[in-house]
């Protein structure tokens, strides 16, 4: 039947363009007690005294809990597997309430009231008093001697440094001749801006504490709630309904612990917690800003010869993913290109008193390949080299294997995914004729490949289980852990039990909420890996399924299961193609037959233990107006080796979607902090500059399918990948037009001012 | 106290009275009053376009406009385009259609603003149509193919109104 890759409608879509579908603020009932959180208005210090006599006295208030109340238990928030070994267990840094606090925003006391206006009138009549303690927002100056120290067991607020050598640095930079480019690079703090905040609620209902919340990782938040609460995980129940988008923000566990404890303390009863957007923005987590400091040497021919990476990664004030993002990076850094002598990395990251950073769509990706590809742009401007040769000199090369998660690049994907994009957007054309701009306003090109790859194997755990039950109409529920949060997966996933079956679409019902009571394992939506893991899980729970259909039919028929097939709905025999019965027919007579009666079941668990490389490009064109220090983008597009496409429509929309991001972060998106108070300055919509549809050119979405060979259905990631390379494309677009080296993320009319003004520009 | 007042208005066709906290947004009233969950809360205060609902044919954010405004007005929301038989309408129709739909919270905020420009009757270029869609945030889609479920349904509704014309 074909339905793998076909561009099938999703099928949330009627749901969602009617009303009908579900999120967690449709769900609640209007009995809830509304939380509002009082936060701090330091950004470092002790919480010495709290008063709330006078919030007390506000009509509906039914309890404030402050940080003297809760249990001290420290508990981890970041959406990773859990590990059994305590060497790689995420760090265990927060409490519900804090009375060390360690950012602006902080959370120190909790309102519970009958409503919301009641709510937010106690939790401004909070009184809470503070000892202050020197701050510090940014991530270099937290690392010296002296510093204010954010937690005590990391000396120098260094939450954790790697580094690496391939090959020995030192002497390979002895070589004579080498031409060495030294230059550092950042990027800016920026939030997942998913436009439905993150909200949950919290009840106890047959002795269980139930959170529905706005999650992407329903089964992991249901173990951080029970280490939080110090309560054992079944004792704890998620239901994730549709949620209006994560990025990985809600790969987290953000406030659900608080929520579930809450209703603990008031009997049970149901309570909930709506964040505004601006505590969104500064109280759940943002993008990592990551500096970086780059030194390449190079013979003059563009062979790289050694590389040395250095990245200074500001984690905020609690560890969340930590460490993994900047090490990403670094990973990427030691891959992507080849060094013939020698490559060393270093990678810190730091505490400091800003919001924590955690998991953001390309998770350190984005960071990394805006440095390594506007300084591959910065080596190629002084060789005087094209910058596309230069890459494809030292590009990583086909047959390259990563020993440590045995990643192999099998195809040649960066070469034919440059070739798409530089046709689609006529790029040597367009690099001759823009060369002749002079004037004010100047025309440029540029482009930046990116390195990804799929899952978390093995730096944790891949496991996916998914469960089949088949209906008296021969159609099947099925129903998996990975979560549907905007991409398409609910979609795809029923493509591919579609295909295995061969039943049509529509007879897949797909379960598109989980409940942690009744949906079987597996860890969510984080790590592009849902169509690569959970293809392993739907394909081999569909081929058991259809094992226990054929062993009925074989049942019904007399016929040996080895002349049995399933095809278009019926049971086959595969000698002479006959239909000898539909699917239907079966389904009705195996469970209400008289001889042998059964519901015909399968559910399966499929661990991982492969990886892969997802490679591709960006090109940008944009029209620079020096004199008003402004960038206009002017064509995008974006190519992508992804494997096979299991819906080309749908994987096109989520490369738009990339590439939007991509643009904000390239062009306007920073969230600002007071540095005389570290109070955020813009963390609302109006300020913080997320693209609209005014500030976007048609976006032009490009594949190149090389079937991959490790995965069930030769597919791989592509969730994150188009929100890493348009950036540094825009970015050396504007190189390119005029000459002038931007070395920070966004590129916005003020540094534009600043750099043209250093260059003699304006 | 809380202070209430009766707001008369027409939801969707139907005459309703309502006693609303003077307080309330008209967002709160539909959402709270009324269970028309297709209004969606994403700023609250008017950056984000999720809350957009038709008011007296025009649109407007319905979590800065009072609920007590609403007095006397005749409001519209994404539950009133279904047909007599649960039928999408051709702008519905096209959200699917153009996989312009991702997570979906943004998407009936959209899907009201089209239906604006579509009832307007005028042919608006692409650049029109950015404009008059500026005012509604997505972070999944990049816009792309929402603008372009809003571009095609506008052709095809012209379309069909030349033809009838001749």
């Amino acid at each position: 039947m074909g339905v793998i890759g076909q561009s099938v409608k999703r099928v949330d879509a009627p749901d969602k363009v009617t009303g009908r579908a579900k999120y967690t603020d449709d769900l609640a009932d209007r009995s809830a007690l509304i939380i509002k959180v009082v936060r701090s208005t330091i950004a470092h210090g002790y919480v010495k005294s709290i008063d709330t006599s006078e919030a007390e006295k506000v009509p509906g208030v039914v309890k404030i809990v402050t940080c003297f109340d809760v249990p001290d238990i420290p508990f981890p928030t970041a959406g990773h597997p859990w590990s059994t070994d305590p060497h790689h267990q995420d760090v265990a840094d927060r409490l519900l309430l804090n009375r060390h606090v360690r950012y602006y925003g902080d959370d120190v006391a909790a309102v519970i009231a009958k409503d919301e206006v009641a709510a937010v009138q106690a939790m401004r009549k909070v009184k809470v008093e503070y000892e202050e303690l020197p701050f510090v927002l940014d991530q270099l100056e937290a690392m010296k001697d002296g510093a204010p120290q954010l937690h005590e067991n990391f000396k120098n607020n260094i939450l954790a440094h790697t580094s690496y050598e391939d090959g020995n640095y030192e002497e390979a930079i002895k070589e004579p001749g080498l031409i060495v480019v030294d230059k550092w690079y950042d990027t800016p703090t920026v939030q997942h801006c998913h436009i439905e905040n993150h909200i949950c609620y919290a009840y106890m209902e047959a002795g269980k504490i139930n959170v529905v919340s706005s999650t992407q990782i329903p089964h992991i938040v249901r173990r951080i709630v029970g280490q939080a609460l110090g309560i054992d995980w079944g004792d704890v129940r998620i239901v994730k309904p549709y949620i209006g988008g994560g990025f990985g923000n809600k790969q987290d566990a953000l406030y659900e612990p608080l929520c579930a404890y809450l209703s603990t303390v008031v009997g049970g009863r149901l309570v909930k917690i709506d964040m505004t957007r601006e505590e969104t923005f500064t109280c759940n987590r943002v993008r990592h800003a990551i500096r970086y400091h780059i030194t390449t040497h190079v013979r003059p021919d563009g062979t790289f010869v050694a590389g040395r990476m250095e990245a200074f990664s500001n984690q905020g004030a609690y560890a969340s993913h930590g460490h993994g993002i900047c090490a990403k990076g670094a990973g990427a850094y030691r891959q992507l290109y080849r060094y013939r002598s020698a490559c060393k990395g270093d990678a810190y990251t730091i505490f400091t008193n800003t919001p924590a950073s955690g998991a953001m769509r390309g998770y350190g990706i984005p960071q990394m390949m805006f440095a390594m590809e506007s300084h591959v742009d910065d080596i190629a401007k002084r060789l005087n080299m094209p910058p596309l040769e230069l890459r494809k000199l030292n590009l990583m090369e086909v047959g390259y294997k990563d020993g440590f998660s045995k990643n192999e690049n099998y195809f040649d994907s960066f070469n034919q995914c440059i070739e798409k994009g530089m046709k689609y957007i006529d790029y040597e054309r367009k690099l001759k004729e823009f060369a002749n701009d002079k004037g004010p306003v100047r025309r440029g090109i540029g482009m930046a490949v990116f390195w990804y790859n799929t899952a978390v194997w093995p730096i944790s755990l891949e496991s996916s289980s998914c469960r089949m039950v088949l209906n008296q109409d021969g159609s099947v529920q099925l129903q998996l852990a990975e979560t549907e949060i905007g991409q398409g997966a609910d979609t795809a996933f029923s493509q591919m039990a579609a295909d295995e079956l061969s039943i049509p679409l529509e007879k897949v019902h797909i379960i598109s909420s989980q409940d942690t009571d009744v949906t079987p394992f597996g860890t969510g939506a984080y790590a592009s890996r849902q169509t690569y893991v959970g293809g392993f899980a739907v394909q081999q729970t569909a081929r058991l399924m259809k094992e226990r259909i054929l062993l009925a039919a074989h049942e019904l028929t007399r016929m040996s299961v080895h002349n049995l097939d399933l095809e278009d709905g019926y049971i086959i025999n595969i000698n002479n193609r006959r239909r000898l019965m539909s699917l239907k027919e079966l389904a009705t007579e195996a469970l209400y037959s008289f001889e042998h009666s059964q519901h015909i079941t399968a559910e399966s668990t499929y661990q991982v233990k492969s990886n892969a490389y997802s490679f591709g490009c960006s090109f940008a064109e944009v029209e620079v107006d020096i004199p008003l220090c402004k960038v206009k983008l002017i064509n995008m597009v974006n190519v992508h080796d992804c494997g096979r496409l299991i819906n080309p429509a749908l994987a096109a929309a989520q490369v738009h979607g990339g590439m939007s991001m991509a643009i904000g972060y390239g062009l306007s998106e920073q969230l600002l902090f007071d540095k005389k108070t570290g109070r955020p300055l813009n963390n609302n919509l109006l300020d913080y500059k997320l693209s609209t549809t005014m500030d976007h050119p048609h976006l032009e979405a490009q594949f190149v399918e090389n079937y991959e060979p490790t995965s069930a259905y030769g597919t791989k990631a592509l969730g994150e990948p188009p929100a890493t390379s348009g950036a540094p494309a825009i970015r050396n677009a504007v190189l390119n037009a005029t000459g002038v080296e931007i070395d920070s993320a966004p590129l916005t009319p003020h540094i534009l001012f600043e750099r043209f003004r250093k260059e003699g520009l304006i | 106290m809380a202070q209430m007042k009766l707001v008369k208005c027409t939801i969707n066709g139907e005459y309703t009275e309502t006693m609303v906290d003077v307080r309330a947004s008209l967002t709160d009233m539909l959402r709270n009053d009324f269970r028309l969950t297709s209004v969606k809360k994403g700023c609250e205060v008017g950056e984000c376009g999720a809350c957009n609902v038709i008011i007296d044919g025009e649109c407007y954010n319905s979590c800065i406009y009072l609920a007590v405004w609403a007095d006397g007005k005749s409001i519209r929301t994404l539950e009133c385009l279904l047909g007599p038989n649960g039928e999408l309408s051709d702008i519905q129709q096209a959200f699917v259609d153009e996989a312009a739909v991702q997570c979906g919270f943004c998407t009936p905020g959209f899907i009201m603003s089209a239906v604006e420009i579509l009832e307007s009757g005028k042919r608006y270029t692409r650049d029109e149509l950015r404009k008059l869609l500026s005012g509604h945030l997505c972070r999944c889609t990049g816009y792309e193919n929402i603008l372009n479920a809003v571009e095609k349904t506008m052709n095809k509704r012209l379309e069909q109104k030349e033809q009838g014309e001749k």
